[in-house]
Protein backbone atom coordinates (compact mmCIF):
# COMPACT_ATOMS: atom_id res chain seq x y z
CA UNK A 1 0.00 0.00 0.00
CA UNK A 2 1.19 3.01 -0.95
CA UNK A 3 -0.92 5.90 1.10
CA UNK A 4 -0.03 8.62 2.47
CA UNK A 5 -0.36 9.36 6.52
CA UNK A 6 -3.31 11.88 5.49
CA UNK A 7 -4.49 9.22 3.81
CA UNK A 8 -4.62 7.35 6.63
CA UNK A 9 -5.93 9.29 8.71
CA UNK A 10 -8.90 9.81 6.64
CA UNK A 11 -9.19 5.95 6.35
CA UNK A 12 -9.08 5.38 10.31
CA UNK A 13 -11.27 8.77 10.54
CA UNK A 14 -13.94 7.17 8.21
CA UNK A 15 -13.73 3.74 9.73
CA UNK A 16 -14.67 5.54 13.07
CA UNK A 17 -17.27 7.38 11.62
CA UNK A 18 -19.03 4.03 10.35
CA UNK A 19 -18.24 2.37 13.73
CA UNK A 20 -19.84 4.81 15.92
CA UNK A 21 -22.82 5.67 13.69
CA UNK A 22 -23.50 1.92 13.19
CA UNK A 23 -23.69 1.56 17.07
CA UNK A 24 -26.06 4.06 17.50
CA UNK A 25 -27.92 2.91 14.77
CA UNK A 26 -28.09 -0.36 16.12
CA UNK A 27 -29.87 1.49 19.59
CA UNK A 28 -32.18 3.78 17.70
CA UNK A 29 -32.84 1.62 14.52
CA UNK A 30 -33.61 -1.52 16.39
CA UNK A 31 -36.94 -0.57 18.27
CA UNK A 32 -37.98 1.54 15.51
CA UNK A 33 -38.12 -1.18 13.19
CA UNK A 34 -39.44 -3.47 15.91
CA UNK A 35 -42.29 -1.49 16.36
CA UNK A 36 -42.67 -1.00 12.26
CA UNK A 37 -43.01 -4.81 12.10
CA UNK A 38 -45.62 -5.51 14.95
CA UNK A 39 -47.49 -2.04 14.53
CA UNK A 40 -50.94 -2.01 12.80
CA UNK A 41 -51.55 1.64 13.25
CA UNK A 42 -52.09 4.53 11.06
CA UNK A 43 -48.67 5.57 12.21
CA UNK A 44 -46.99 2.74 10.17
CA UNK A 45 -46.82 4.57 7.21
CA UNK A 46 -45.78 7.79 7.69
CA UNK A 47 -43.01 6.61 9.85
CA UNK A 48 -42.01 3.91 7.50
CA UNK A 49 -41.94 6.76 4.94
CA UNK A 50 -39.73 9.04 6.76
CA UNK A 51 -37.12 6.55 7.58
CA UNK A 52 -36.89 5.58 4.07
CA UNK A 53 -36.14 9.39 2.82
CA UNK A 54 -33.00 9.16 3.12
CA UNK A 55 -32.81 6.28 0.05
CA UNK A 56 -34.37 8.67 -2.06
CA UNK A 57 -33.44 12.30 -1.22
CA UNK A 58 -30.10 13.71 -2.72
CA UNK A 59 -27.29 14.46 -0.18
CA UNK A 60 -27.42 18.08 -1.29
CA UNK A 61 -31.07 18.24 0.20
CA UNK A 62 -30.03 16.42 3.13
CA UNK A 63 -26.83 18.86 3.94
CA UNK A 64 -28.35 21.80 2.87
CA UNK A 65 -30.96 21.06 5.51
CA UNK A 66 -28.41 19.88 8.61
CA UNK A 67 -26.29 22.67 7.64
CA UNK A 68 -29.41 25.22 8.28
CA UNK A 69 -30.79 23.45 10.99
CA UNK A 70 -27.69 22.74 13.19
CA UNK A 71 -26.23 26.10 12.20
CA UNK A 72 -26.56 28.98 15.25
CA UNK A 73 -29.96 30.40 13.94
CA UNK A 74 -31.68 26.61 13.05
CA UNK A 75 -33.77 24.31 16.14
CA UNK A 76 -31.03 22.00 16.57
CA UNK A 77 -28.48 24.56 17.04
CA UNK A 78 -30.01 26.36 19.35
CA UNK A 79 -30.74 23.31 21.13
CA UNK A 80 -27.00 21.70 20.89
CA UNK A 81 -26.30 25.28 21.92
CA UNK A 82 -28.38 25.54 25.58
CA UNK A 83 -27.45 22.19 26.31
CA UNK A 84 -23.70 23.04 26.15
CA UNK A 85 -22.56 21.04 23.27
CA UNK A 86 -22.13 24.41 20.76
CA UNK A 87 -22.08 24.00 17.40
CA UNK A 88 -22.67 21.20 15.41
CA UNK A 89 -21.17 21.63 11.90
CA UNK A 90 -17.60 21.17 10.95
CA UNK A 91 -17.01 18.71 14.26
CA UNK A 92 -17.14 14.55 14.24
CA UNK A 93 -19.74 14.02 15.99
CA UNK A 94 -21.44 16.80 13.44
CA UNK A 95 -20.83 14.02 11.11
CA UNK A 96 -21.76 11.25 13.23
CA UNK A 97 -25.69 12.98 13.46
CA UNK A 98 -26.25 13.62 9.67
CA UNK A 99 -24.97 10.23 8.88
CA UNK A 100 -27.42 8.79 11.78
CA UNK A 101 -30.23 10.10 9.46
CA UNK A 102 -28.67 9.07 6.34
CA UNK A 103 -27.99 5.93 7.06
CA UNK A 104 -31.06 5.00 8.97
CA UNK A 105 -32.96 3.19 6.48
CA UNK A 106 -30.34 0.77 5.80
CA UNK A 107 -30.39 -0.51 9.84
CA UNK A 108 -34.28 -0.20 9.75
CA UNK A 109 -35.41 -1.65 6.69
CA UNK A 110 -33.05 -5.31 6.87
CA UNK A 111 -34.30 -5.45 10.68
CA UNK A 112 -38.01 -4.71 9.99
CA UNK A 113 -37.53 -7.24 7.20
CA UNK A 114 -35.86 -9.79 9.77
CA UNK A 115 -38.73 -9.16 12.17
CA UNK A 116 -41.43 -9.68 9.93
CA UNK A 117 -40.35 -12.73 8.75
CA UNK A 118 -40.46 -14.25 12.75
CA UNK A 119 -44.03 -13.99 12.80
CA UNK A 120 -46.71 -13.70 15.59
CA UNK A 121 -46.36 -17.68 16.49
CA UNK A 122 -42.55 -17.71 18.10
CA UNK A 123 -43.71 -14.85 20.85
CA UNK A 124 -46.70 -16.41 21.06
CA UNK A 125 -45.61 -19.50 22.55
CA UNK A 126 -42.72 -17.67 24.47
CA UNK A 127 -46.18 -15.39 26.18
CA UNK A 128 -47.72 -19.36 27.14
CA UNK A 129 -44.28 -19.85 28.44
CA UNK A 130 -44.84 -16.90 30.85
CA UNK A 131 -41.92 -15.07 28.94
CA UNK A 132 -42.69 -10.88 29.63
CA UNK A 133 -42.45 -9.39 26.41
CA UNK A 134 -38.65 -7.86 26.66
CA UNK A 135 -37.69 -11.34 27.54
CA UNK A 136 -39.00 -12.89 24.65
CA UNK A 137 -37.47 -9.64 22.42
CA UNK A 138 -34.50 -10.64 23.60
CA UNK A 139 -34.74 -14.60 24.06
CA UNK A 140 -36.89 -15.51 21.32
CA UNK A 141 -36.57 -12.46 18.69
CA UNK A 142 -33.05 -10.86 18.48
CA UNK A 143 -31.69 -14.57 17.97
CA UNK A 144 -33.81 -15.23 15.47
CA UNK A 145 -33.33 -12.17 13.41
CA UNK A 146 -29.33 -12.63 14.22
CA UNK A 147 -28.92 -12.78 10.10
CA UNK A 148 -30.91 -9.39 9.88
CA UNK A 149 -28.84 -8.19 12.75
CA UNK A 150 -25.60 -8.95 10.35
CA UNK A 151 -27.14 -7.69 7.62
CA UNK A 152 -28.15 -4.33 8.51
CA UNK A 153 -24.89 -3.85 10.88
CA UNK A 154 -22.74 -4.25 8.06
CA UNK A 155 -24.84 -2.45 5.04
CA UNK A 156 -25.07 0.59 7.32
CA UNK A 157 -21.40 0.39 8.05
CA UNK A 158 -20.94 0.13 4.57
CA UNK A 159 -22.55 2.72 3.29
CA UNK A 160 -21.37 5.45 6.16
CA UNK A 161 -17.98 5.01 4.60
CA UNK A 162 -19.57 5.71 1.14
CA UNK A 163 -21.19 8.69 2.25
CA UNK A 164 -20.03 12.28 0.65
CA UNK A 165 -22.28 14.79 -0.51
CA UNK A 166 -23.65 15.08 3.14
CA UNK A 167 -20.28 15.79 4.45
CA UNK A 168 -19.07 17.84 1.74
CA UNK A 169 -21.61 20.19 2.72
CA UNK A 170 -21.59 20.42 6.37
CA UNK A 171 -17.78 18.86 7.24
CA UNK A 172 -15.91 21.76 6.26
CA UNK A 173 -12.95 19.25 5.27
CA UNK A 174 -10.82 19.74 8.50
CA UNK A 175 -8.06 17.15 8.60
CA UNK A 176 -8.52 13.79 11.34
CA UNK A 177 -12.42 15.55 12.36
CA UNK A 178 -14.46 15.68 8.92
CA UNK A 179 -12.45 14.55 6.11
CA UNK A 180 -13.02 11.14 5.50
CA UNK A 181 -11.65 9.03 2.68
CA UNK A 182 -14.54 10.14 -0.07
CA UNK A 183 -13.94 13.68 0.72
CA UNK A 184 -9.70 12.88 0.39
CA UNK A 185 -9.81 11.38 -2.95
CA UNK A 186 -12.37 14.24 -4.25
CA UNK A 187 -9.60 16.43 -3.06
CA UNK A 188 -6.54 14.76 -4.24
CA UNK A 189 -8.70 14.33 -8.20
CA UNK A 190 -9.45 18.21 -7.34
CA UNK A 191 -6.04 19.01 -7.11
CA UNK A 192 -5.37 16.87 -10.12
CA UNK A 193 -3.34 14.24 -7.48
CA UNK A 194 -4.08 11.35 -9.75
CA UNK A 195 -1.68 8.63 -8.62
CA UNK A 196 -2.61 9.41 -4.59
CA UNK A 197 -6.16 9.37 -5.87
CA UNK A 198 -6.16 5.78 -7.27
CA UNK A 199 -4.34 4.37 -4.24
CA UNK A 200 -6.80 5.45 -1.86
CA UNK A 201 -9.86 5.00 -4.44
CA UNK A 202 -8.60 1.59 -5.41
CA UNK A 203 -8.51 0.65 -1.57
CA UNK A 204 -12.15 2.00 -0.95
CA UNK A 205 -13.35 -0.49 -4.65
CA UNK A 206 -11.77 -3.38 -3.09
CA UNK A 207 -12.61 -2.98 0.70
CA UNK A 208 -16.66 -2.23 -0.55
CA UNK A 209 -16.57 -5.33 -2.69
CA UNK A 210 -15.18 -7.72 -0.16
CA UNK A 211 -17.65 -6.11 2.01
CA UNK A 212 -20.62 -7.09 -0.21
CA UNK A 213 -19.36 -10.57 -1.23
CA UNK A 214 -18.97 -11.38 2.09
CA UNK A 215 -22.48 -9.99 2.65
CA UNK A 216 -23.66 -11.99 -0.31
CA UNK A 217 -21.75 -15.16 -0.26
CA UNK A 218 -22.60 -16.01 3.44
CA UNK A 219 -25.97 -14.52 3.14
CA UNK A 220 -28.04 -18.15 3.81
CA UNK A 221 -31.15 -18.91 1.54
CA UNK A 222 -33.88 -17.58 2.44
CA UNK A 223 -35.73 -20.74 1.61
CA UNK A 224 -33.50 -23.22 3.05
CA UNK B 1 -31.21 -9.37 -39.30
CA UNK B 2 -28.42 -7.69 -38.36
CA UNK B 3 -27.56 -5.46 -41.37
CA UNK B 4 -31.50 -4.07 -41.03
CA UNK B 5 -30.98 -3.16 -37.10
CA UNK B 6 -27.65 -1.46 -38.29
CA UNK B 7 -29.48 0.80 -40.88
CA UNK B 8 -32.70 1.92 -38.32
CA UNK B 9 -29.24 2.64 -35.93
CA UNK B 10 -27.46 4.94 -38.43
CA UNK B 11 -31.22 6.41 -39.28
CA UNK B 12 -31.97 7.14 -36.00
CA UNK B 13 -28.18 8.48 -35.22
CA UNK B 14 -28.52 10.43 -39.02
CA UNK B 15 -32.30 12.26 -37.78
CA UNK B 16 -30.80 12.63 -34.30
CA UNK B 17 -28.08 14.64 -35.14
CA UNK B 18 -30.36 16.56 -37.71
CA UNK B 19 -33.07 17.83 -35.98
CA UNK B 20 -30.00 18.59 -32.89
CA UNK B 21 -28.46 20.69 -35.76
CA UNK B 22 -31.62 22.78 -36.75
CA UNK B 23 -33.17 23.06 -33.41
CA UNK B 24 -30.24 25.18 -32.10
CA UNK B 25 -27.96 26.36 -34.61
CA UNK B 26 -26.38 28.50 -32.57
CA UNK B 27 -25.81 26.94 -29.13
CA UNK B 28 -23.23 26.99 -26.42
CA UNK B 29 -22.03 25.63 -23.11
CA UNK B 30 -19.82 27.17 -21.08
CA UNK B 31 -17.77 26.41 -18.28
CA UNK B 32 -17.45 29.20 -15.40
CA UNK B 33 -16.01 29.26 -12.05
CA UNK B 34 -18.15 29.42 -9.16
CA UNK B 35 -16.95 33.86 -8.67
CA UNK B 36 -18.25 34.41 -12.14
CA UNK B 37 -21.85 33.26 -11.31
CA UNK B 38 -23.84 37.39 -10.94
CA UNK B 39 -21.77 38.98 -13.40
CA UNK B 40 -22.08 36.32 -15.71
CA UNK B 41 -25.61 35.64 -15.45
CA UNK B 42 -25.64 39.51 -16.71
CA UNK B 43 -23.17 38.92 -19.06
CA UNK B 44 -25.17 36.63 -20.77
CA UNK B 45 -28.28 37.67 -20.51
CA UNK B 46 -27.15 41.02 -21.90
CA UNK B 47 -25.41 39.45 -24.87
CA UNK B 48 -28.39 37.52 -25.62
CA UNK B 49 -30.50 40.65 -25.92
CA UNK B 50 -28.79 41.22 -29.33
CA UNK B 51 -28.84 37.78 -30.43
CA UNK B 52 -31.81 36.59 -28.69
CA UNK B 53 -32.18 33.34 -31.29
CA UNK B 54 -29.08 32.08 -29.94
CA UNK B 55 -28.86 29.85 -26.58
CA UNK B 56 -26.21 29.44 -24.28
CA UNK B 57 -25.90 27.28 -21.12
CA UNK B 58 -23.70 28.74 -18.25
CA UNK B 59 -22.45 25.90 -15.51
CA UNK B 60 -20.53 27.35 -12.40
CA UNK B 61 -18.36 25.10 -10.69
CA UNK B 62 -14.59 24.96 -9.33
CA UNK B 63 -12.04 25.63 -11.93
CA UNK B 64 -10.23 22.57 -10.76
CA UNK B 65 -12.99 19.97 -11.62
CA UNK B 66 -13.59 21.72 -14.90
CA UNK B 67 -10.30 21.38 -15.98
CA UNK B 68 -10.34 17.23 -15.40
CA UNK B 69 -13.95 17.51 -17.15
CA UNK B 70 -12.50 19.14 -20.24
CA UNK B 71 -9.68 16.54 -20.33
CA UNK B 72 -12.25 13.99 -20.56
CA UNK B 73 -14.14 15.42 -23.20
CA UNK B 74 -16.64 17.56 -21.51
CA UNK B 75 -18.88 19.67 -23.51
CA UNK B 76 -18.08 22.62 -22.75
CA UNK B 77 -17.30 25.37 -25.51
CA UNK B 78 -16.04 27.74 -23.54
CA UNK B 79 -13.55 27.53 -20.18
CA UNK B 80 -13.61 30.62 -17.62
CA UNK B 81 -11.39 30.11 -14.86
CA UNK B 82 -10.71 31.49 -11.48
CA UNK B 83 -6.84 30.73 -12.25
CA UNK B 84 -5.34 31.17 -15.66
CA UNK B 85 -3.29 28.05 -15.16
CA UNK B 86 -5.37 25.77 -15.65
CA UNK B 87 -7.03 27.04 -19.19
CA UNK B 88 -2.62 27.68 -20.10
CA UNK B 89 -2.29 23.98 -19.31
CA UNK B 90 -5.24 23.29 -21.71
CA UNK B 91 -3.82 25.37 -24.44
CA UNK B 92 -0.32 23.73 -23.97
CA UNK B 93 -2.05 19.97 -24.17
CA UNK B 94 -3.59 21.34 -27.37
CA UNK B 95 -7.06 21.47 -26.02
CA UNK B 96 -7.83 25.06 -26.76
CA UNK B 97 -8.70 26.63 -29.63
CA UNK B 98 -8.16 29.93 -28.82
CA UNK B 99 -5.08 32.00 -26.65
CA UNK B 100 -5.44 32.27 -23.22
CA UNK B 101 -7.28 35.69 -23.08
CA UNK B 102 -7.09 37.13 -19.35
CA UNK B 103 -10.61 38.34 -18.54
CA UNK B 104 -10.46 39.53 -14.56
CA UNK B 105 -8.22 39.82 -11.71
CA UNK B 106 -10.01 38.51 -8.48
CA UNK B 107 -9.70 40.48 -4.96
CA UNK B 108 -10.71 38.54 -1.98
CA UNK B 109 -12.50 40.36 1.20
CA UNK B 110 -13.46 39.63 4.87
CA UNK B 111 -17.18 38.68 4.98
CA UNK B 112 -19.50 37.91 8.00
CA UNK B 113 -22.96 37.51 8.11
CA UNK B 114 -23.37 38.97 11.69
CA UNK B 115 -20.50 41.38 12.37
CA UNK B 116 -19.75 44.54 10.55
CA UNK B 117 -16.64 43.14 8.89
CA UNK B 118 -15.85 46.27 7.47
CA UNK B 119 -14.50 47.53 10.44
CA UNK B 120 -12.39 44.04 10.69
CA UNK B 121 -8.78 43.08 9.29
CA UNK B 122 -6.95 40.36 9.20
CA UNK B 123 -5.89 40.61 12.94
CA UNK B 124 -9.68 40.99 13.92
CA UNK B 125 -9.35 37.44 12.99
CA UNK B 126 -7.15 36.34 16.00
CA UNK B 127 -9.56 37.21 18.46
CA UNK B 128 -10.77 34.39 20.42
CA UNK B 129 -14.22 35.54 20.29
CA UNK B 130 -13.97 34.24 16.45
CA UNK B 131 -14.36 30.42 16.57
CA UNK B 132 -14.69 29.72 12.55
CA UNK B 133 -13.21 30.57 9.90
CA UNK B 134 -14.16 29.79 6.53
CA UNK B 135 -11.82 29.33 3.44
CA UNK B 136 -11.65 27.64 0.30
CA UNK B 137 -10.07 24.51 -0.14
CA UNK B 138 -6.23 26.03 -0.89
CA UNK B 139 -5.61 22.74 -1.79
CA UNK B 140 -7.60 22.86 -5.07
CA UNK B 141 -9.31 26.57 -4.67
CA UNK B 142 -7.47 29.61 -6.09
CA UNK B 143 -9.53 31.64 -3.81
CA UNK B 144 -8.59 29.51 -1.28
CA UNK B 145 -4.52 29.50 -2.40
CA UNK B 146 -5.16 33.63 -2.52
CA UNK B 147 -6.74 33.70 1.20
CA UNK B 148 -3.65 31.20 2.62
CA UNK B 149 -0.94 32.93 1.20
CA UNK B 150 -2.50 36.73 2.46
CA UNK B 151 -2.76 34.92 6.69
CA UNK B 152 1.12 33.44 6.16
CA UNK B 153 2.41 36.81 4.55
CA UNK B 154 0.84 38.80 7.63
CA UNK B 155 2.20 36.16 9.77
CA UNK B 156 -1.29 34.95 11.25
CA UNK B 157 -1.52 31.73 10.04
CA UNK B 158 -0.18 29.45 12.87
CA UNK B 159 -2.86 31.29 15.27
CA UNK B 160 -5.49 31.45 12.57
CA UNK B 161 -5.46 27.79 11.26
CA UNK B 162 -6.65 25.77 14.10
CA UNK B 163 -9.88 27.76 13.61
CA UNK B 164 -10.16 27.22 10.05
CA UNK B 165 -13.01 25.69 8.01
CA UNK B 166 -12.78 24.68 4.15
CA UNK B 167 -15.51 25.25 1.59
CA UNK B 168 -15.05 23.47 -1.64
CA UNK B 169 -15.39 26.09 -3.67
CA UNK B 170 -15.88 29.93 -2.83
CA UNK B 171 -19.43 29.68 -3.03
CA UNK B 172 -19.79 27.39 -0.69
CA UNK B 173 -17.27 29.35 1.41
CA UNK B 174 -19.94 32.17 1.39
CA UNK B 175 -22.51 29.35 2.43
CA UNK B 176 -20.64 28.09 5.58
CA UNK B 177 -20.68 32.15 6.67
CA UNK B 178 -23.71 32.65 5.64
CA UNK B 179 -25.39 30.49 7.84
CA UNK B 180 -23.79 31.58 10.43
CA UNK B 181 -21.62 28.19 11.03
CA UNK B 182 -18.37 30.16 10.50
CA UNK B 183 -18.53 33.40 12.04
CA UNK B 184 -16.18 35.02 9.65
CA UNK B 185 -14.71 34.23 5.85
CA UNK B 186 -12.79 35.05 3.26
CA UNK B 187 -14.30 35.31 -0.08
CA UNK B 188 -14.48 36.41 -3.41
CA UNK B 189 -15.23 40.17 -3.51
CA UNK B 190 -17.31 39.60 -6.43
CA UNK B 191 -19.98 37.28 -4.10
CA UNK B 192 -19.42 39.68 -1.21
CA UNK B 193 -21.07 42.70 -3.42
CA UNK B 194 -23.82 40.91 -4.50
CA UNK B 195 -27.29 42.52 -3.13
CA UNK B 196 -27.55 39.04 -1.13
CA UNK B 197 -24.82 38.91 0.92
CA UNK B 198 -23.98 42.41 0.68
CA UNK B 199 -27.16 43.36 3.01
CA UNK B 200 -25.44 41.45 5.72
CA UNK B 201 -22.35 42.20 8.44
CA UNK B 202 -20.57 44.47 5.24
CA UNK B 203 -16.53 43.07 4.08
CA UNK B 204 -12.85 44.22 4.22
CA UNK B 205 -10.90 44.32 1.06
CA UNK B 206 -7.86 42.48 1.87
CA UNK B 207 -4.94 44.37 0.51
CA UNK B 208 -3.88 42.50 -2.88
CA UNK B 209 0.03 42.86 -1.98
CA UNK B 210 -0.56 40.18 0.46
CA UNK B 211 -0.92 37.37 -1.62
CA UNK B 212 -0.21 36.61 -5.49
CA UNK B 213 -2.91 38.00 -8.47
CA UNK B 214 -5.66 35.85 -8.86
CA UNK B 215 -5.35 36.45 -12.73
CA UNK B 216 -8.31 34.77 -14.43
CA UNK B 217 -8.04 33.59 -18.36
CA UNK B 218 -10.43 31.86 -20.18
CA UNK B 219 -10.41 29.79 -23.53
CA UNK B 220 -12.27 28.75 -26.79
CA UNK B 221 -12.02 25.09 -26.58
CA UNK B 222 -10.55 22.60 -29.07
CA UNK B 223 -14.09 21.11 -28.65
CA UNK B 224 -15.78 24.69 -29.94
CA UNK B 225 -13.24 25.16 -33.14
CA UNK B 226 -15.35 26.90 -35.83
CA UNK B 227 -18.07 27.79 -33.46
CA UNK B 228 -19.27 30.98 -34.45
CA UNK B 229 -21.33 31.69 -30.88
CA UNK B 230 -18.81 30.38 -29.50
CA UNK B 231 -16.30 33.20 -31.15
CA UNK B 232 -18.49 35.60 -31.01
CA UNK B 233 -19.16 35.30 -27.29
CA UNK B 234 -15.36 35.11 -26.63
CA UNK B 235 -14.72 38.64 -28.32
CA UNK B 236 -18.40 40.39 -26.33
CA UNK B 237 -16.51 39.35 -23.12
CA UNK B 238 -13.58 41.62 -24.27
CA UNK B 239 -15.92 44.25 -25.13
CA UNK B 240 -16.57 47.37 -23.41
CA UNK B 241 -20.07 46.19 -22.35
CA UNK B 242 -18.68 43.04 -20.76
CA UNK B 243 -16.04 45.04 -19.01
CA UNK B 244 -17.99 47.15 -17.32
CA UNK B 245 -20.42 44.58 -15.89
CA UNK B 246 -17.15 42.68 -14.78
CA UNK B 247 -16.25 45.99 -13.07
CA UNK B 248 -19.81 46.66 -11.39
CA UNK B 249 -19.06 42.51 -10.05
CA UNK B 250 -15.93 43.81 -8.08
CA UNK B 251 -13.63 42.63 -10.61
CA UNK B 252 -10.44 44.40 -11.69
CA UNK B 253 -9.40 44.60 -15.44
CA UNK B 254 -6.70 42.59 -17.09
CA UNK B 255 -5.25 46.33 -17.80
CA UNK B 256 -5.96 47.61 -14.47
CA UNK B 257 -3.74 45.70 -12.82
CA UNK B 258 -0.49 48.01 -12.62
CA UNK B 259 -1.57 49.48 -9.26
CA UNK B 260 -1.22 46.28 -7.99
Amino acid sequence: MILSDSDLQAVWLTLRLAGVVTLILLLLGTPIAWWLARTRGWWKGPVGAVVALPLVLPPSVLGFYLLLAMGPEGPFGHFTQALGLGLLPFTFWGLVVASAFYSLPFMVQPLQAAFESIGDRPLEAAATLRASPLDAFFTVAVPLALPGFLTAGILTFAHTVGEFGVVLMIGGNLPGVTRVASVQIYDHVEALEYAEAHHLAGAMLIFSFLVLLGLYAWRPNPRG
Amino acid sequence: MPYRIIRIIRLLALSASLLAESAHAEKITIAAAADLKFAMDEIVADFLKSSPADEIDVVYGSSGKFDTQIRQGAPFDLFFSADIAFPRELEKEGLAASEVKPYAVGRIVLWSASMDAGRMTLESLADPKISRIAIANPQHAPYGKRAEEALRNSGLWEKIEPKLVYGENIANTAQFVQTGNAQVGIIALSLAVNPALASRGGYWLIPDKLHEPLEQGYIVTRRAEGNKLARRFADYMGGKAARNVMTKYGFLLPGETAGR
